[in-house]
C-alpha cells in the first residue's frame, strides 16, 4: 500500500498548493468548480425528469461531432470543434426523441441505440483519418480530459489586463448563463418538470422547455469536455444533485447545495490529486462521490434514529395500529 | 348565441393513439354554470376527451372552442385537475409551491409569482382546509390530502371552466364530501365543471348533467334523462360486473 499511496505530507498537500503554485491551484480549482456547478445545476433537472442517461449519451456523441467538424472545415480551431461537438449533442437529443416517438422503443433503449451508434461512427471515422495521417485525436483526452492544462494556457488579455485562461473564461460564461436561466426561468422549468400536462394546458410548452434544457445540457457537457472528458462529465452531472437530494427536499435549496457541493469537491479533490499525484478531474469526482456517501449515510442514520425515537415515544400497542 | 354561454363546444372530435382511434366524432355543446359528470367504462376515452379539449393530445379531426375561441386564446380561462397518479409525489416541492403553479398561467415569461399570487394560493389552501400543511413536502401527504392540494391549485387558476380527471379516485369519505361541496360552490358562482367520474352509485346525486362516453358520445343531457337502463347499458356494453351495478343504480332510482 505504501508504494501505491504516497505518504500524507501536510505541507506538500495542503499548504504548498496555496503558497507556491497559487496560479495553477487557483485556475484548476476554479475550472473544476465551474464544471461541476454548471453540470450539477443542469443535472438537477435531468434527475427530476428521470433523464440522467441523456448526459451520458451527449458526452459520447461529441466524438463524431469533433471528427465531422474537422472534415468539413479542415482545421482544428477551438470554436469549430466546439460548434461541431455542440451540433452533435443536438443531433443526439433529436435522434433519441425521434426513435422514442416514432417506434415504441422505450426511452432507455432509444438513448443507448442513439449514442452508441454515433460513438461508433466517430470511432470508425477517426481511425480512417488517423490511418490517412491527416488527423489525430488523443483518445485518452477524449475519455478523461486534462484539467491541469488550464494552468498552461496563456491567459486572455483585455486592455493589457490579464484575465483568465480561455477555457476557464468560457466555462465561467457558461456557468453564469446557466445560473441566470435557472433563476429567470425557475417557474417554467419547475412546472414543465413536475406536471407537463398542466404546463401545456396553461400555454407553457413542455416540448420547447425540454429542448431548451437539452441545449443547455449539450452546452455544459461540451464546455466541460476538454477539462474532464466524456466519462467524468457524466459524474459531474449526477453526483452533485444526488448529494443535494439526500440533504434537502426543496428545489431551490437543492440548487444551492449543488453549487456548494461543486465547490467542496473541487477544493478537496485538488488536494487529493496533489497527495495521490493523480488526475485532478478524477480526484474531484472521487471527492464528490465521497461527499455523496457521507450525505447518504447521514440521511440513513437520521431516518433510523427518527424511527427509533417515534417507536420509543409511542405508547405500547400504538405501533401496531400505525 | 353569446359565446359566454357556451364554455365548451366540441365538434366532430376524433382522437387516435398510435393510429388506433379512441374517440370518434364527439359533438357536444356544454352550457354554462353546470356540474357535469363524464361517465363510461374503463378505456372509454374519458381522460382522452378532456386532454384533447386542452390540446394535450392532437386531434385526428374536429375542433374545440372555449367561450367561442380556440383553446390557445382562452387557455387562461380553463382550470385543470389531472389524475393524482400523473405526477411524481417525491418531487422536491412544498404544498404551497404546487398551489402557486396554478397562478403560472396568469404570469408572463420569467415573471415571478407576486405577493398577491401567494395570497390567492393561501386562500385556496384554506378553502380545502390544507393551509396548515402549506410548508409540507408533498410526498408526506395522504391520498386525500394530495387530491385537495390539486383542487386548491385548480382554484388558484381562477378559471371559468374546470376540467377534472377523477378527483374522487382513492379519497376517503370526508374528502369526497368536502370536494363535492366545493364543486357545488364553484357552480353557484357561475363556473362550469366537467368531472370524470367512475362511480355510478353517486353519479346521479352529484351531477346536473351527464356525458355518457364509450368511444362515441352515447348521450349528453340532464342526469335524470341520462340515467336510464337503456342508455347505461349502451354505454357499458355487456360488461357483467359493471352491468349489475347499473341495474342496482337504476333500481335505486326507481
Amino acid at each position: 500500500m505504501s508504494g501505491l499511496i504516497p505518504e500524507f505530507n501536510w505541507r506538500e498537500v495542503v499548504v504548498q498548493p496555496w503558497t507556491q503554485d497559487l496560479a495553477l491551484t487557483g485556475w484548476v480549482m476554479l475550472m473544476g468548480f465551474l464544471v461541476a456547478a454548471a453540470c450539477g445545476l443542469v443535472g438537477n433537472y435531468l434527475l427530476l425528469r428521470r433523464m440522467a442517461l441523456v448526459g451520458d449519451a451527449i458526452s459520447h456523441s461529441i466524438l463524431p461531432g469533433l471528427v465531422v467538424a474537422f472534415l468539413i472545415f479542415r482545421h482544428a480551431n477551438t470554436w469549430i470543434m466546439f460548434g461541431g461537438a455542440l451540433a452533435a449533442g443536438f443531433v443526439t437529443v433529436v435522434l433519441i426523441e425521434f426513435i422514442h416517438k416514432q417506434s415504441r422503443v422505450k426511452p432507455d433503449a432509444a438513448i443507448c441505440i442513439s449514442f452508441t451508434t454515433l460513438f461508433a461512427i466517430g470511432v470508425a471515422m477517426m481511425s480512417v483519418l488517423e490511418t490517412a495521417g491527416t488527423f489525430h485525436i488523443d483518445a485518452e483526452c477524449v475519455l478523461y480530459g486534462e484539467i491541469a492544462f488550464v494552468g498552461l494556457e496563456p491567459p486572455v488579455v483585455v486592455n493589457g489586463i490579464e484575465l483568465a485562461p480561455p477555457s476557464v473564461m468560457r466555462m465561467g460564461l457558461v456557468f453564469l448563463g446557466i445560473v441566470a436561466c435557472v433563476i429567470l426561468f425557475y417557474k417554467e422549468l419547475l412546472v414543465t418538470s413536475f406536471d407537463p400536462g398542466l404546463a401545456r394546458s396553461m400555454g407553457i410548452r413542455p416540448t420547447l422547455w425540454h429542448y431548451g434544457l437539452m441545449a443547455a445540457l449539450a452546452l455544459v457537457v461540451v464546455s466541460a469536455f476538454e477539462a474532464v472528458g466524456a466519462i467524468l462529465a457524466v459524474a459531474m452531472l449526477i453526483v452533485p444533485p444526488m448529494t443535494a437530494a439526500q440533504i434537502t427536499q426543496r428545489l431551490p435549496a437543492r440548487l444551492v447545495v449543488t453549487v456548494a457541493h461543486a465547490l467542496a469537491s473541487a477544493v478537496i479533490g485538488y488536494h487529493l490529486s496533489v497527495w495521490w499525484r493523480c488526475s485532478a478531474a478524477g480526484a474531484m469526482v472521487v471527492a464528490g462521490a465521497g461527499l455523496f456517501v457521507i450525505a447518504w449515510l447521514g440521511t440513513a442514520i437520521r431516518t433510523v434514529l427518527g424511527r427509533r425515537n417515534a417507536a420509543a415515544s409511542a405508547p405500547v400497542g400504538a405501533t401496531m395500529e400505525s | 348565441m353569446n359565446p359566454e354561454d357556451t364554455p365548451l363546444e366540441v365538434h366532430d372530435l376524433t382522437v387516435a393513439y398510435h393510429r388506433k382511434p379512441v374517440l370518434y366524432g364527439i359533438d357536444v355543446t356544454v352550457p354554462r354554470g353546470q356540474l357535469i359528470g363524464i361517465i363510461g367504462p374503463n378505456g372509454a376515452g374519458k381522460s382522452t376527451f378532456i386532454k384533447a379539449v386542452m390540446g394535450l393530445l392532437p386531434p385526428a379531426s374536429g375542433w374545440v372552442k372555449i367561450f367561442g375561441q380556440p383553446y390557445k386564446t382562452n387557455c387562461h380561462r380553463v382550470g385543470y385537475v389531472p389524475q393524482r397518479e400523473s405526477v411524481d409525489w417525491d418531487f422536491p416541492v412544498s404544498v404551497m409551491d404546487v398551489v402557486l403553479m396554478g397562478r403560472y398561467g396568469h404570469l408572463k415569461l420569467a415573471q415571478r409569482p407576486s405577493k398577491k399570487d401567494r395570497e390567492i394560493a393561501r386562500e385556496c389552501l384554506e378553502k380545502v382546509k390544507m393551509l396548515p400543511f402549506a410548508n409540507r413536502q408533498i410526498g408526506n401527504l395522504s391520498g386525500g390530502q394530495q387530491q385537495r392540494v390539486f383542487l386548491a391549485r385548480a382554484l388558484a387558476q381562477e378559471s371559468d371552466l374546470y376540467l377534472m380527471d377523477e378527483p374522487f379516485a382513492g379519497v376517503d369519505a370526508a374528502t369526497e364530501a368536502a370536494i363535492i361541496s366545493l364543486l357545488r360552490e364553484l357552480k353557484s358562482r357561475g363556473k362550469t365543471l366537467l368531472v370524470v367520474h367512475h362511480d355510478l352509485a353517486t353519479a346521479r346525486e352529484y351531477f346536473d348533467s351527464l356525458m355518457l362516453l364509450n368511444m362515441r358520445l352515447v348521450g349528453f343531457g340532464p342526469a335524470s334523462e341520462m340515467f336510464t337502463a337503456e342508455k347505461l347499458q349502451t354505454t357499458y356494453g355487456g360488461r357483467l360486473t359493471i352491468l349489475s351495478d347499473v341495474v342496482q343504480a337504476v333500481g335505486n332510482q326507481a
